[in-house]
């Protein structure tokens, strides 16, 4: 559990940090928390020449108040961070629902939103969140600053939007829509904690019919992806528990389910309807 | 005064070093100019070796030597114990090479050795080393291996057979179950399970070129064995010219009990280098890969009896994988340590037993918490609920039927730990079954379990109770015993103490035995400070080094306070009688005398003349008067056989409720009624009982070793295999009858696999209990979410 030698740098800021990863064209890794590269790299299935490590870079840390509800989350907050933050989890309730049940303490220490959404691990619960809550992602080059929507960031299983000379800054959470409650339901994978199925719902309701919906489902695919078929199925029905069963119905259309030894795809498949149902519930019993 | 400290909840005086960070364990050893190894593994779970290139590896940074099998002039490891002791079952024995030569039988097999100045530094040189591999045809099920056409491991282990073994009477057996008015018959699985202690295992190595002598510190349950083993059996040098010493172990679980290839290696890599210390601490993936695992049995078992509940036969034939070879007594596990039990606390007539043990590409299978017993409890007391149910009879009452009732003890128990072999029998000397169970019943509620499951199914719920009615076997015994069937180490099984009163009144204990986290330090401080009438604080209790602690067999199978508790209690008792004698001499009075209270020597009659046991000790120990005949110092040493094994035995139940949606198990109470005998520390035995439940339950809900079909480990790591959270657990409610044990003045009985060996089948049984109502009957463990939940469904589709 040795990794291989690398070379280690640790810039003081992001400019810095920027040109940093530029000159290591392809060969260096970006580290922040570690709790998902560390591990990686101790059972040698990366070995990274270099690692930047941007852990200390106060600037990135920060959660700010964009006002009208909207949070800006520093790419170096760290899930501890987040929790603690009075703003952040009263502008978007479902982190606090769903951050404790991420990891064990010291990784919600240490890890960071913008590491976890970076690796993009495919059964990693923030990327469903953030698909949810419709975020937007701050993205840093050498050329400048570019943001984008979550919708098109997850590309795959551990692949992004960002290029290698690309550092994830910030996570931008716009305002919670009228009358919308949200919600993160999960079944974890008992050995690993991660989920086998997690599915986030953030939904809104008005005269008695559902007005908006984005649910987002993690575990079951290779990448956390948007239900639209579920969402399309919900807005307009009633909020009814036969208008959600039949709308969850459709957790994993148009996906190619994931199998290990762990569950098949049968059951996954079948988990993401149940949570699906549940999320969605759950957001309705939250908006009150 | 102090001697009501036997018996008392006294707080462990070895967790202020163990919870501040300050125990010293083998990676804390340092040595000045130490190396550090790291082995190869076979990345095939079968394969031939062509060739191994480790010029490269040789020339990297760092590295000082290279080790590969050729280099390696050992014999293999040793077998302690074959199916059948001496009773001429033939067993087609293939051990592990301290570093494998031609051919490797596991993912993990060690084939190459590096040894650096860095840890960094050899694991780099590893990816250094070129092996040509010719993969071979793998198996890794025991059933199928033994088929026609399997894959073929040894040459002398025709069909992957090890051994097979039986016991007790097939033909009244047959004759009792094709009679039987009912018989239930079903395959079974207990799955392979990876021990997971929370230290890994490591060696150092310290050869001294001017004395030829050799050091070898190990994380290990028995330096006195492995000395024995190492010198004897694998590299020839002389035993009195090896030293063990076992540091602070982290927890072991049997899987520190065993002969493993580093230790030989770590002490060849010293004198290859002259003389420098050689590290090698396993990663956690190697612990999966290349130290013991525990379970791995298919079992056909077929119950009999009568429909008003009364079981006549049990006839079984189980599968036991032992891995691609055998480690340190692989075969008695399955064999003598399960089947010689199967019957249980039951008057089972007939009972009938075929082991077979099997070759399989796939890391060695040997004594895990219980070794054996939980397995042989799964079968009975799953096979109890199986025929109850056929029969429509209530759990509780069917067990109520079939116990052995107190008036029949000692039992001669006809699944063959009475039977004589070379004239020698052991029988169950003690127990009471009905009074555990009626209190555990009593605890749970039993009789408003439908109104439980009612609300439970308004939740969502189906709720289950599952029963196990366990007996237990400790200490095994007695070294005349072994010695006449050849079963356990093929050696005696007796325990040692030393004890000593300095000359300043201060108390040293040396035991044969070897902590784990057991809290020995504690109890066995306990019992000298009750029999000498000593303060607790004025005794050091020392273990561990075979430089300096009498021979002893170390700790494993429940057997330190039984047999080791004695030795110690005997040696206070020679120290108690030297210093009355000693006492006599001081105060001019006839032994006869002499009356003993606490710590106080006393005249009879004339009680202000006395002398205390650190004055006579002083005086002792110095030896400036001594009566004639009477050697300085008071400094005994006993070695203590027992005349049996202890039987300790329960009721425990498991209450589990199952989410219809998801097919998650909750396991949401547990109670827990055992009779360990008496007890030294009643906060140590809940804490065994807590940790050994608990590895049972996790055993019945979440843990699973699983390989491919290709050999690999797809459960390699804690990331898919499932170690229990405490979070996970329901607060355990233990209750207790108290049972003494015959057989040594203590009165106790053993505690530290009754947890492990009761609770899986509590919760298997719990969790058939709530699928009942799906019309299942049984499904194999771990039950995990993904598999109760297609078993519900499977049953849905169907009815």
């Amino acid at each position: 559990m040795i990794p291989a030698a690398f070379d280690y740098a640790r810039p003081a800021s992001l400019d810095e940090a920027l040109t940093l990863l530029a000159r290591g064209a392809g060969s260096a890794k970006v580290l922040a928390g570690g709790q998902s590269l560390l591990p990686l790299m101790r059972l040698r299935l990366a070995s990274p020449a270099k690692l930047i490590d941007i852990g200390r870079i106060a600037e990135l840390r920060a959660i700010r108040d964009l006002g009208g509800g909207a949070t800006g989350i520093g790419a170096l907050a760290t899930y501890r961070d987040v929790l603690d933050s009075k703003l952040a989890t009263h502008n978007h309730p479902i982190l606090a629902g769903a951050i404790p049940g991420i990891g064990d303490v010291q990784v919600r220490n240490r890890g960071t939103l913008g590491g976890a959404i970076a690796h993009a691990d495919p059964a990693s619960d923030m990327p469903a969140i953030l698909l949810a809550l419709d975020a937007s992602i701050v993205i840093r080059s050498g050329s400048g600053e570019r943001v984008v929507g979550i919708d098109g960031f997850f590309q795959g299983a551990f692949a992004t939007d960002l290029a290698e000379d690309e550092i994830l800054t910030e996570i931008r959470l716009p305002a919670t829509p009228a009358g919308a409650g949200m919600a993160y339901c999960s079944i974890e994978q008992p050995a690993s904690g991660y989920s086998m199925v997690g599915v986030a719902a953030v939904v809104g309701r008005s005269d008695g019919s559902i007005s908006s919906a984005r649910v987002a489902i993690t575990g079951v695919a290779d990448v956390a992806y948007r239900a639209t078929a579920v969402e399309k199925a919900l807005i307009g029905s009633d909020a009814g528990s036969a208008a959600i069963d039949a709308a969850a119905a459709h957790a994993t259309d148009g996906q190619e389910v994931s199998s290990d030894f762990n569950a098949n795809a049968e059951y996954r498949a079948a988990m993401a309807v149940v949570h699906t149902s549940r999320a969605i519930e759950a957001a309705f019993a939250a908006a009150g | 005064m102090t001697t009501d400290v036997l018996g008392a909840s006294v707080k462990r005086v070895e967790d202020p070093r163990f919870i501040t960070g300050k125990g010293r364990y083998l990676d804390d050893i340092k040595l000045a100019g130490m190396t550090y190894m790291s082995i190869l593994r076979s990345p095939y779970a079968h394969a031939n070796i062509r060739s191994i290139d480790t010029s490269a590896a040789k020339a990297m940074p760092g590295v000082v030597l290279v080790l590969t099998g050729a280099d390696v002039p050992y014999n293999p490891l040793p077998m302690a114990w074959p199916a059948g002791g001496s009773s001429g079952v033939v067993n087609n024995i293939n051990m592990p090479r301290v570093l494998a030569t031609d051919s490797v039988k596991w993912t993990g097999e060690g084939v190459a050795a590096v040894i650096a100045e860095t840890a960094a530094q050899a694991v780099d040189a590893l990816e250094a080393i070129v092996v040509e591999w010719e993969p071979l045809p793998v198996v890794v099920d025991a059933e199928k291996a033994t088929e026609a056409g399997a894959p073929q491991l040894h040459e002398n282990a025709p069909n992957n057979v090890v051994f097979n073994w039986t016991v007790g009477d097939k033909a009244g057996t047959d004759a009792a179950v094709d009679s039987a008015e009912v018989v239930v018959r079903q395959r079974i699985v207990n799955q392979r399970l990876i021990p997971n202690p929370m230290e890994v295992r490591g060696d150092i190595g310290l050869y001294n070129p001017g004395t030829e002598e050799y050091t070898v510190w190990m994380s290990s349950q028995t330096p006195h064995i492995q000395r024995l083993l190492l010198t004897a059996f694998v590299t020839g040098i002389p035993e009195h010219k090896v030293r063990c010493i076992a540091p602070d172990v982290g927890g072991a679980f049997g899987t520190k009990i065993f002969c493993y290839a580093d230790m030989a290696l770590v002490m060849l890599a010293s004198r290859l280098t002259g003389g420098r210390p050689v590290k090698w601490v396993e990663t956690r993936r190697e612990n999966y890969q290349s130290t013991t695992h525990g379970r791995d049995h298919i079992t056909y078992l077929e119950i009999a009896g009568t429909r008003d509940g009364e079981i006549t036969g049990l006839r079984v034939k189980t599968y036991a994988n032992l891995g691609g070879r055998l480690s340190t007594i692989g075969p008695g596990v399955p064999t003598t340590l399960y089947a010689r039990v199967l019957s249980g606390c039951y008057k089972i007539p007939n009972v009938y037993c075929e082991v077979t043990g099997v070759y399989t590409n796939t890391t060695f299978v040997d004594a895990y918490r219980g070794a054996g017993r939980p397995e042989a409890t799964y079968v009975i007391e799953r096979a109890m609920d199986l025929f109850a149910d056929e029969i429509g009879m209530d759990p509780a009452e069917i067990r109520r039927r079939n116990f052995i009732a107190p008036d029949k003890f000692p039992y001669d128990n006809p699944s063959g730990l009475g039977t004589a072999v070379n004239g020698e029998k052991i029988y169950i000397d003690s127990g009471n079954y009905e009074p555990a169970m009626d209190m555990a019943l009593k605890t749970v509620g039993y009789g408003s379990l439908d109104k439980a499951k009612t609300d439970a199914r308004s939740r969502g719920k189906y709720l289950g109770l599952g029963l196990s009615t366990y007996i237990e076997v400790c200490g095994v015994a007695p070294s005349k015993w072994i010695g006449a069937v050849g079963e356990g180490w093929g050696a005696a099984m007796w325990e040692s103490a030393n004890l000593k009163i300095h000359l300043t009144g201060k108390v040293v204990l040396t035991m044969g035995t070897q902590p784990q986290g057991q809290g020995h330090e504690t109890t066995f401080s306990q019992i000298i400070a009750s029999e000498l009438g000593l303060p607790m604080e004025d005794i050091i209790v020392q273990h561990s080094d075979t430089q300096g602690t009498p021979f002893g067999y170390g700790s494993y199978g429940s057997r330190t306070a039984t047999v080791g508790g004695e030795a110690a209690v005997k040696a206070a008792g020679k120290i108690r009688e030297k210093a009355r004698h000693y006492a006599a001499h001081m105060l001019e009075a006839s032994v006869d005398d002499i009356e003993v209270e606490g710590n106080e020597y006393r005249v009879k009659g004339s009680p202000e003349k006395k002398k205390t046991l650190q004055e006579i000790a002083f005086a002792l120990d110095l030896g400036f008067s001594l009566p004639e005949g009477m050697e300085p110092y008071l400094d005994e040493t006993v070695y203590h056989d027992t005349t049996n094994c202890t039987w300790p035995f329960g009721t425990h139940i498991a209450v589990v409720e199952i989410d219809e949606e998801t097919g998650k198990v909750d396991l949401v109470r547990y109670v827990a009624v055992d009779d360990v005998g008496k007890k030294i520390n009643p906060m140590i035995v809940d804490g065994q009982l807590h940790g050994g439940i608990a590895q049972g339950v996790g055993q019945a809900l979440w843990e699973g070793a699983v390989y491919g079909d290709d050999g690999q480990l797809l459960s390699g790591s804690m990331l898919d295999y499932a170690v229990p959270r405490a979070s996970w657990f329901p607060n355990f409610e233990l209750g207790e009858t108290v049972t003494p044990s015959p057989v040594n003045p203590l009165g106790v009985k053993g505690v530290g696999e009754a947890g492990a060996i009761a609770s899986t089948a509590a919760v298997a049984n719990a969790v058939m209990d709530a699928l009942s109502p799906f019309g299942i009957r049984h499904i194999d463990m771990p039950f995990t979410a993904p598999k109760v939940w297609r078993a519900m469904h499977d049953k849905e589709a169907r009815s």
